[in-house]
């Protein structure tokens, strides 16, 4: 049975159901409590479960984040909100220096059952210093698990895998996304990490994403279809470390063409990544080279038009296929 | 500053208790010696960041340690593994990067973790490890315990904002007796080669506590009845309540900050001097001998811990690295293979 739900909905299930799950799951953040949650995410749960369970903090990430990571380390099993993930690098000395390698440097004597998470990207005009895509920067760090569910079962599904996860998970929400609908498999539909998505068969050419820009790739896909009668397949990564690379380099020997997609900035992102993992896999399947269409390399503008002009459109999703295809750009 | 009250030696009990304790100083301090060795004969890498002078701190405290207690505590972190119950060959072999260390040889120095016998770490970025002891002494609460947490903290960092938010969430969780943690300020005078004074504009520390809802006192940490008197005390006020207390324990570290720090242009070889004459090793000796004890058997305990030490160097220096394979290992819960371990296959 699946039910139409919101993204938000969908996800504040999913910590529903690791909470029923566990006594030691518990929420932290900013104005989550009796506030409701900025994003309205934790909306009723205070009630629900009362102060030491749904704990409003101050704000300050630092404290709040390593704090969370003690609790983790010692029994208990946090889900912490960052408002958003800009806010994020106020913490990040707890998050890599300490969640992501105690259990390295303590020779595998503690674990850190963590889940951090809150909206990623932009798209929402919040202008340069509340909007990032911070995918590469966690995924870069061994030790930590970086997840970006796009659709409503997925958030969910993957809530509950990360509250049941023993590593830290850096969960990464689409933020603009919250008030999408979608249809979400009731009770456990716990969705694996490192399994990447197929959200749409085709035999041309691959464009890979994750988060929001996996529709902009399936709208691209539509275009595609109906204006060239190229068939595109689009895959949705879910997940950045792990990573499936057997189902890009599988597709891609299948189409031959390949565009990887992000919201960040060109240099240094998952879209390099993607291609470079294809380039060491599938070199020999490929008829063009790995596209790459990706955020400018300018802080995030505030003014709505600039702001598109800044990040991925159908567009140029679009065009760098018909480029990868030899076809002519629209 | 707390008085403490001494006494402990007019009783046969306390006397011997003096003794166990003194043998503990004399290891940590034989021991110590010994990794300034090591370090110079190229056995020990990296930073060493030895306890020399503080030794009546850890040892007062830690005697109040209570199974289930956890400790936590910065990169000088030798002496509370070696107090809380590790061996000396396993920290030793830790040092000299062996699969036989406390950590299998993956930590180093400032890195001693021995979760059985309550250590969960030494960290090496100052004031970071501070809101994760904060961390666990709500889960202590959370999880319906008595237990507490002692978390070591150097006066390097109480001016780093990890410090400030990790105070702010014990004083906070206080009010609900959810923050049983014992903050033990380690004020040694210097963070690396900079004074107080010259680094904190509020020098009188334990008001940085209270300036947090977080209640605090001084205490003589040159002089080990003083550390246990307030060990006692404050733990058991801490278990009971549920509320944080710190104590700022007034000491000196009587080496170099770490092995690199070779001229100490900062300070004078008269303050240190000055200090020596306090030396915590001293004052017990010249305590204990007035109560009775021989100073030849004084001398026999020194010897023991010379030998021990010296077993654990000879144990050190033969064990065996870790094995290569060991790089791929304990970075995930579970899963170690993922990610990497095909990849570059590791640089044998």
């Amino acid at each position: 049975m699946a039910e139409t739900k919101t993204y938000r909905e969908a996800l504040r299930e999913g910590m529903v159901f690791g909470m029923e799950d566990d006594e030691n799951v518990v929420l932290m953040g900013e104005d989550i409590g009796v506030y409701g949650g900025t994003h309205l995410i934790t909306d009723g749960l205070y009630d629900q479960y009362g102060p030491k369970r749904v704990m409003d903090t101050p704000i300050a990430e630092g404290g709040f984040v390593g704090a969370a990571i003690g609790m983790a380390m010692t029994g208990m099993r946090p889900i912490v909100e960052m408002m958003t993930w800009n806010f994020s690098f106020l913490a990040s000395d707890q998050i890599i220096q300490n969640a992501a390698k105690v259990r390295y440097f303590s020779g595998g004597q503690v674990k850190v059952p963590l889940v951090i998470r809150g909206p990623n990207g932009g798209g929402v005009q919040l202008s340069a210093q509340h909007t990032h895509s911070l995918e590469n920067l966690y995924g870069h760090f061994p030790g930590l698990k970086v997840v970006s569910p796009v659709t409503p079962n997925d958030v969910k599904g993957m809530m509950i895998t990360a509250i049941r996860d023993d590593n830290p998970v850096i969960f990464l929400e689409a933020g603009a996304l919250y008030g999408t609908k979608g249809e979400v498999g009731e009770g456990d539909n716990a969705v694996e990490f490192g399994k990447a998505r197929i959200a749409r068969e085709g035999s041309d050419v691959t464009l890979i994403a994750y988060g929001r820009q996996v529709n902009l790739c399936l709208r691209a896909a539509e275009t595609l279809e109906e204006e060239d009668g190229v068939s595109a397949e689009v895959i949705d990564l879910r997940s950045i470390r792990p990573f499936d690379e057997q189902t890009i380099i599988q597709s891609v020997e299948k189409t031959h063409r390949a565009v990887a997609v992000q919201e960040q900035w060109k240099w240094f992102g998952v879209a390099s990544e993607v291609a470079a993992i294809i380039q060491e896999h599938a070199f020999d399947s490929l008829d063009a080279p790995v596209m790459r269409v990706s955020g400018a390399e300018v802080p995030a503008p505030y003014a709505r038009n600039l702001e598109l002009a800044a990040f991925p459109s159908e567009k140029m999703v679009a065009n760098a296929a018909r480029k990868s295809l030899y076809i002519e750009e629209k | 500053m707390s008085e403490g009250k001494k006494g402990a030696v007019a009783t046969k009990e306390g006397s011997e208790r003096l003794v166990e304790l003194y043998r503990k100083m004399v290891l940590v301090r034989a021991f110590e010696d010994a990794c300034g060795r090591g370090f110079r004969q190229g056995k020990i890498g990296g930073y060493l960041h030895v306890y020399t002078g503080q030794e009546a701190v850890a040892t007062g405290l830690l005697d109040a340690y209570r199974e289930g207690d956890r400790v936590i505590t910065a990169y000088r972190d030798h002496a509370h593994a070696l107090l809380l119950g590790a061996t000396a060959d396993e920290v030793m072999a830790e040092l000299y990067g062996k699969g036989s260390g406390l950590v299998k040889g993956k930590g180093g120095s400032m890195h001693l973790f021995d979760v059985d016998n309550g250590l969960y770490g030494g960290y090496g970025i100052v004031a970071g490890h501070i809101p994760l002891g904060v961390g666990f002494a709500y889960a202590q609460r959370y999880t319906g315990t008595d237990h507490i947490t002692q978390l070591y903290l150097g006066d390097g960092s109480v001016n780093n904002g990890a410090f400030h938010e990790a105070a702010n969430l014990a004083g906070l969780w206080g009010k609900d007796g959810m923050c049983p943690c014992l903050f033990v300020l380690e004020n040694n005078q210097y963070g690396m080669g900079t004074s107080v004074g010259r680094s904190t504009a509020q020098e009188d520390l334990a008001e940085k506590f209270r300036a947090h809802g977080v209640e605090a006192e001084k205490v003589d940490g040159m002089d080990l009845e003083a550390m246990l008197e307030a060990g006692e005390r404050l733990t058991a006020q801490v278990r009971e309540t549920g509320v944080p207390y710190a104590i700022e324990a007034m000491t000196y570290r009587t080496v170099p900050h770490g092995a690199a720090d070779f001229f100490e242009k900062y300070r004078t070889k008269e303050e240190v001097e000055k200090w020596r004459e306090r030396d915590p090793i001293g004052l017990l000796e010249k305590r204990l001998v007035e109560s009775g004890v021989e100073e030849g058997k004084l001398d026999e305990y020194k010897d023991e811990a010379k030998e021990e030490v010296q077993a654990a160097v000879k144990f050190a220096d033969e064990a065996e690295e870790p094995d290569i394979s060991e790089l791929y290992t304990d970075v995930y819960v579970g899963e170690d293979e993922y990610l990497g371990s095909d990849n570059n296959g590791g640089n044998e």
